[in-house]
């Protein structure tokens, strides 16, 4: 077997043996709830027959293994339960399909996503690769500074200085990011605008200085060194000696903060009460719903491993040593 | 190459130059105001030791400094051009195409994303000295002269798919396809093993005189300068020393330093009366996991001699000392101790036969910890071993400082407040607290300068004579060993090829490999290289 | 040997060999050669500290103390106004200091314990227990560690020790990485080597020869786990999910006080009430991450021994 295909196999299985084992603790977390929570979510006037049929409906009197295999079957077919809130101590039931809460705010979350990535992506890449380029100049220095502060600053006061500037002293965008089904997409980027800025401002930071950290390493090799002996220009330098070499580390920048935007969302989403996946899991967190709590932990974790994944195969199939065997 | 046809201006004329680099905050000289005058078609050698300045004198005759680096004062005057004066957009209409550059490092000098018959031809068919097809068709050539295998096909392989040796061709040949006024070697031969050191030599000699290039040759080999250079100039602390042609200089140096350099090669031993041996390692196989490294190995230690192991990388010198230490315990055979059986492993053997068989290793600054003061080194032994404290101790570290030829005032240094030949020395007071009988030492001047080389072997000589140590010397260096040992083993792929009193082994006949081993070392004389190859193909 | 003049002795051989200096000497001369940034650094983290040590005694009001008035402009009164039920929020930012940072630094401090002593174990031993620890570390950083945190907090609850033990738990497993990491090249150094021959014990080898060696990177990681670990509960307490009232926490504080951001546009002031603690939060960590970058390139310009 060609070794790219045998080291992408290879990496394939160790993301699925991953995400196993990341299913198993997401799993386990209704495990460890105490013996009494029945009566906690039911309510102190639920009867015992209440509980123990709700009990019974959560499957607790199976088998781990049995439910295990129930809940990650149900998952891959889209089903992640249902609710624990909108149950009450009479046994009415108007708890909903986890899924149908999840859906429509994932389609946010991964909107608001997109848009940060698209202005991100690029212009951290153009900043990390510009300051690497005139490394110890006063652009680089006035950069390095600036992400160095912006990185030290939690989300949300990121987030409540635009609102303080754009929205509140100079009402120009919404501070509140209300979109739904029904918004069409001009309005619902101009919604999203503040959510995506404050994103955007935290992720450019963070990839610039990882980009700028791996040109600067990629720039230091010997053959760099020869190559510009060879009367190379600088641009030639760096579009045929630096760049074929340089997928995997920016490969690897983008999908590490790629990642890291999944979990920046979930602050920003409650700071701008943007319905997204992320404030659902916190106001699940808070009420204790475990079964929407796993929902997203679940996504969260397949989009980050997944992510990381896809890095590690460009990374892979770029690599020379393993394109050209011996 | 000294008779060939010079035509009279001079190719290379750098007046007064002055380089700095920074560190440490701070812009420290490096070059401190050199002259260098290069005709056409003349090679140069570039001689100096660790922190000469010889690699930066050497790509600054291209006009290249390293990131880091400035000029501060001088002219590189390139057939009448001060390069100094040009920006770099200006230089590489100069680089690549009337001078180019073989790196130390081959295997990391080539891009591994290209194929090599591409990275060969860039610079021809970038500034249009050849088409693409002729320059393609020109380094097969040039592979063929360069004695590489394949000639036609070995430009399709990456980097990564070649040998080192092959590799350092390959890069000669990038280094010729433009047909350059000027060609910079930077110690092109120092990672190879002596065997392969011959074959590059000769092809670089070769092709070289072929087209008639001038070239700067810089290493810290004199033998190897001596083959290739015309002339030779000798750097020390970015000053030059004294320059000449290569006979005269191999014949008679002028300054001291120079002279210095020279002697080292002199050092002899009277050899050792003949004792009963004190180690024998007997039917040894060792491997790591499944990769077996020793074949069957013999050797015998007589008591009070020293006993080289030679070989090149590869041999399995190394992993016999990992073996004698308990390291790596061996599959099979036994290591007889004064007679008594050692155990295979470390864990097993008493603190009486870890104490009577000490180390010293190649790399004196990994060797110590750098956290830890001179006393606290060299005191651990005496405390652990002998349970020395308080006074005692304190006056036994000073005793073993003044044996080492290093005063009380060194006792609170940190390893990296001494010099290279002090922490070896410093290695060697560790060895000798814990009272031994025999000393393993793996390759301890290697990395040392030629100069402090003979002051740790002079050192070591002594100490034998004074403590009747046994020594089992690891060495890939042949007058290291021409030097100091009574008994040489010749290791090769794991097997013993010959073991025997010095002056057998040396004179013939040889076994194959130890004739090929002895033959490919090169010699002071500057014909050495032409008539070893005379030899050769007869 | 040659009978030719000594031309060479040891004690001479200088080259460029540093100056013997101690350690206060050297510290003094490092600092007079930082660059502003840092100095900026070491004096915020030192105001930080005092104000958290003696908290009591900078603050006017107690720590819980309710006003009648919620909400209340700055004043003379109330430096920065009341929050939401009228607790007066200087007071409430300097005991912030000593809650959120003390709770971050306990939370740093177990973080390293765990995962440093892992670390250190896994780089000696290298082999099962290697493996195992490094496989369980991958699968628990294939999770989102905030995400992780919400799903385990969900579970057993928001107390302060539970947020202690999950968070260190969480981000020992990045500790643990470093330590093998560094570690891992420590001890493939001749003079490990050297101590195994010689015959010491696995303490002493950890101990003497490893753990100060392995310091530098670790003292820099430190910093900079801190600021993570201390972002991460400020964003939790800021999620409603960590520090929980009425301890003073600067998270929860920007979120009790968000909504009067609105206000700006009347009086600036109260509109800039919710951003003070954030800004605590923000200035705290870009002083460490100053000392950190200075730190890490002081260590790493050392080890290169120009």
């Amino acid at each position: 077997m060609h070794p790219v295909l045998q080291t992408v196999l290879g990496r394939l299985g160790l993301g699925l043996a991953t995400l196993f084992v990341v299913s198993l603790i997401i799993f386990s977390a209704i495990e460890m709830l105490p013996g009494d929570f029945g009566q906690a979510i039911l309510g102190q006037a639920a009867t015992e027959e209440t509980v123990a049929a709700f009990r019974r409906e959560l499957g607790l009197d199976e088998p781990p293994y049995v439910r295990y295999l129930q809940w990650v079957g149900g998952a891959i077919q889209g089903d992640l339960g249902t609710s624990f809130s909108g149950r009450n101590a009479s046994g009415t039931d108007r708890s909903r399909e986890v899924i149908d809460l999840i859906a429509p705010r994932l389609w946010n979350t991964l909107f608001l996503a997109s848009v940060t990535a698209i202005i991100a992506v690029p212009v951290s890449l153009f900043l990390g690769i510009t300051s690497a380029l005139y490394r110890n100049s006063v652009y680089d220095r006035t950069i390095n500074t600036t992400t160095l502060t912006t990185i030290s600053f939690p989300e949300f006061f990121v987030a409540y200085i635009l609102i303080l500037l754009l929205a509140s002293l100079y009402p120009i965008f919404p501070s509140l990011a209300n979109v739904d089904a029904s918004t069409p997409l001009s309005e619902r980027l101009y919604r999203s605008a503040l959510p995506a800025f404050t994103l955007t401002l935290v992720i450019v930071a963070h990839m610039m200085r990882m980009t700028r950290a791996a040109i600067i390493n990629l720039l230091a090799s010997p053959y760099i060194q020869m190559a510009r002996l060879s009367g190379a220009s600088q641009t030639e330098v760096i579009l045929k000696h630096a760049l074929p070499n340089a997928w995997a580390p920016i490969a690897t920048v983008i999908a590490f903060n790629l990642a890291y935007l999944v979990v920046g969302v979930v602050v920003v989403e409650v700071v701008f009460v943007y319905p997204g996946v992320g404030q659902l899991m916190v106001d699940a967190v808070t009420s204790r719903d475990i079964p929407v709590v796993q929902g997203c932990a679940l996504i969260f974790a397949v989009t980050y491993i997944l992510l990381n994944l896809i890095a590690d195969i460009i990374g892979i199939i770029t690599n020379p040593r393993l394109l050209h065997p011996k | 190459m000294s008779s060939k046809n010079q035509k009279a201006d001079p190719l290379i004329q750098i007046n007064n130059l002055k380089i700095e680099g920074f560190s440490d905050e701070q812009w420290h000289p490096i070059i401190k105001g050199v002259n260098l005058t290069l005709k056409r078609g003349q090679v140069m050698g570039l001689i100096g030791e660790s922190g000469a300045g010889k690699s930066t004198l050497g790509l600054a005759a291209m006009g290249y400094t390293q990131p880091g680096c400035r000029i501060t004062d001088g002219e590189i005057i390139f057939d009448g051009t001060d390069l100094a004066q040009l920006n770099d957009s200006a230089k590489q209409q100069y680089w690549g195409n009337r001078m180019t550059y073989v790196a130390q490092s081959a295997a990391a000098s080539f891009n591994p994303a290209h194929r090599l018959i591409d990275q060969t031809t860039a610079s021809a068919i970038r500034f249009k000295i050849k088409n693409e097809s002729d320059a393609k068709k020109d380094a097969k050539r040039l592979y063929e002269a360069l004695n590489l295998p394949n000639p036609e096909s070995i430009g399709d392989r990456y980097p990564h798919q070649v040998s080192g040796g092959q590799l350092q061709r390959v890069m000669t040949a990038m280094a010729m396809s433009p047909r350059p006024d000027l060609i910079v070697f930077d110690e092109p031969t120092t990672a190879l093993d002596v065997t392969t050191q011959v074959e590059v030599l000769t092809a670089m000699k070769s092709i070289v005189e072929e087209f008639n290039t001038a070239a700067i040759y810089i290493t810290h080999d004199l033998a190897v300068v001596a083959q290739m250079a015309d002339v030779i100039k000798v750097l020390r602390y970015g000053n030059e020393i004294e320059e000449a042609e290569t006979r005269k200089m191999l014949t008679a140096p002028e300054q001291d330093y120079t002279k210095s350099l020279w002697s080292v090669r002199s050092l002899e031993k009277k050899p050792a009366k003949v004792q009963e041996p004190i180690l024998e390692i007997q039917n040894i196989d060792a491997a790591y996991g499944k990769f077996k490294v020793l074949h069957d190995v013999n050797i015998s230690v007589p008591r009070g001699s020293t006993v080289a192991v030679v070989g090149e990388s590869g041999s399995g010198k190394s992993t016999t000392a990992r073996v004698i230490t308990g390291l790596l315990p061996q599959l099979a055979g036994e290591i007889k101790f004064d007679g008594q059986i050692l155990p295979k492993r470390l864990e097993d053997r008493t603190k009486e036969q870890k104490r009577i068989i000490q180390m010293i290793y190649q790399m004196a600054d990994t060797a110590m910890n750098p956290r830890q003061t001179v006393r606290e080194i060299i005191g651990r032994p005496l405390e652990f071993y002998l349970n020395l404290k308080g006074r005692e101790k304190e006056k036994r570290i000073l005793e073993l400082l003044d044996m080492i030829e290093l005063d009380d005032q060194f006792i609170d240094r940190l390893p990296s407040e001494l010099s290279g030949g002090q922490k070896q020395r410093i290695c060697i007071a560790r060895a000798l607290a814990a009272n031994p009988k025999f000393i393993i030492c793996d390759e301890v001047t290697s990395a040392l300068d030629q100069i402090v080389q003979e002051g740790i072997l002079k050192l070591l000589m002594r100490l034998q004579k004074e403590l009747n140590l046994t020594y089992l010397f690891i060495t890939h260096d042949i007058s290291t060993v021409r030097a100091i040992s009574d008994e040489v083993v010749v290791m090769n792929l794991g097997e013993v090829v010959e073991q025997g009193l010095k002056a057998d082994v040396f004179s013939p006949p040889h076994p194959d490999y130890t004739e090929l081993l002895l033959s490919s070392v090169p010699e002071m004389d500057p014909d050495w290289l032409k008539n070893l190859n005379e030899r050769r193909n007869s | 040997m040659t009978q030719e003049k000594n031309t060479y002795s040891a004690a001479g051989e200088v080259g460029s060999v540093l100056e013997k200096r101690t350690f206060w000497a050297r510290a003094k001369i490092e600092l007079s050669k930082s660059p502003w940034t840092a100095r900026f650094g070491l004096l915020v983290i030192f105001i930080y500290a005092v104000l958290a040590i003696f908290a009591p005694i900078f603050a006017p009001y107690g720590e819980a103390e309710v006003f009648p008035e919620p909400y209340a402009a700055w004043s003379s009164e109330h430096i920065f106004g009341t929050d939401q039920i009228g607790r007066d929020i200087f007071s409430r930012m300097i005991y912030g200091a000593r809650n959120t940072v003390g709770i971050a630094v306990a939370t740093t401090l177990l973080a390293f314990l765990i995962g440093g002593a892992l670390g250190l174990a896994a780089a000696i031993n290298r082999s099962y227990i290697d493996q195992l620890l490094s496989r369980a570390v991958d699968v628990l950083m294939a999770i989102p560690s905030l995400i992780f945190a919400l799903v385990l907090l969900s579970i057993f609850g928001s107390t302060v020790t539970n947020l202690i033990i999950i968070i260190a738990v969480l981000d020992s497993t990045r500790v643990f990485r470093l330590t093998r990491a560094v570690a891992v090249n420590v001890v493939v150094m001749d003079y490990v080597e050297a101590a195994q021959l010689r015959g010491e014990g696995l303490g002493w080898i950890m101990r003497k020869e490893i753990l100060p060696n392995i310091m530098p990177p670790l003292i820099a990681e430190f910093g900079l786990r801190f600021c993570f670990v201390f972002l991460t509960i400020a964003a939790l307490s800021f999620l409603g999910v960590g520090i929980q009232p009425p301890t003073a926490d600067w998270g929860s504080m920007v979120r009790d006080n968000a909504s009067l951001i609105m206000f700006a546009q009347y009086d600036l002031k109260a509109g800039l009430t919710p951003l003070l603690p954030a800004a605590a939060i923000a200035l705290l960590t870009v002083a460490i991450n100053f000392v950190v970058d200075w730190f890490l390139h002081k260590t790493s310009g050392i080890r290169d021994e120009q």
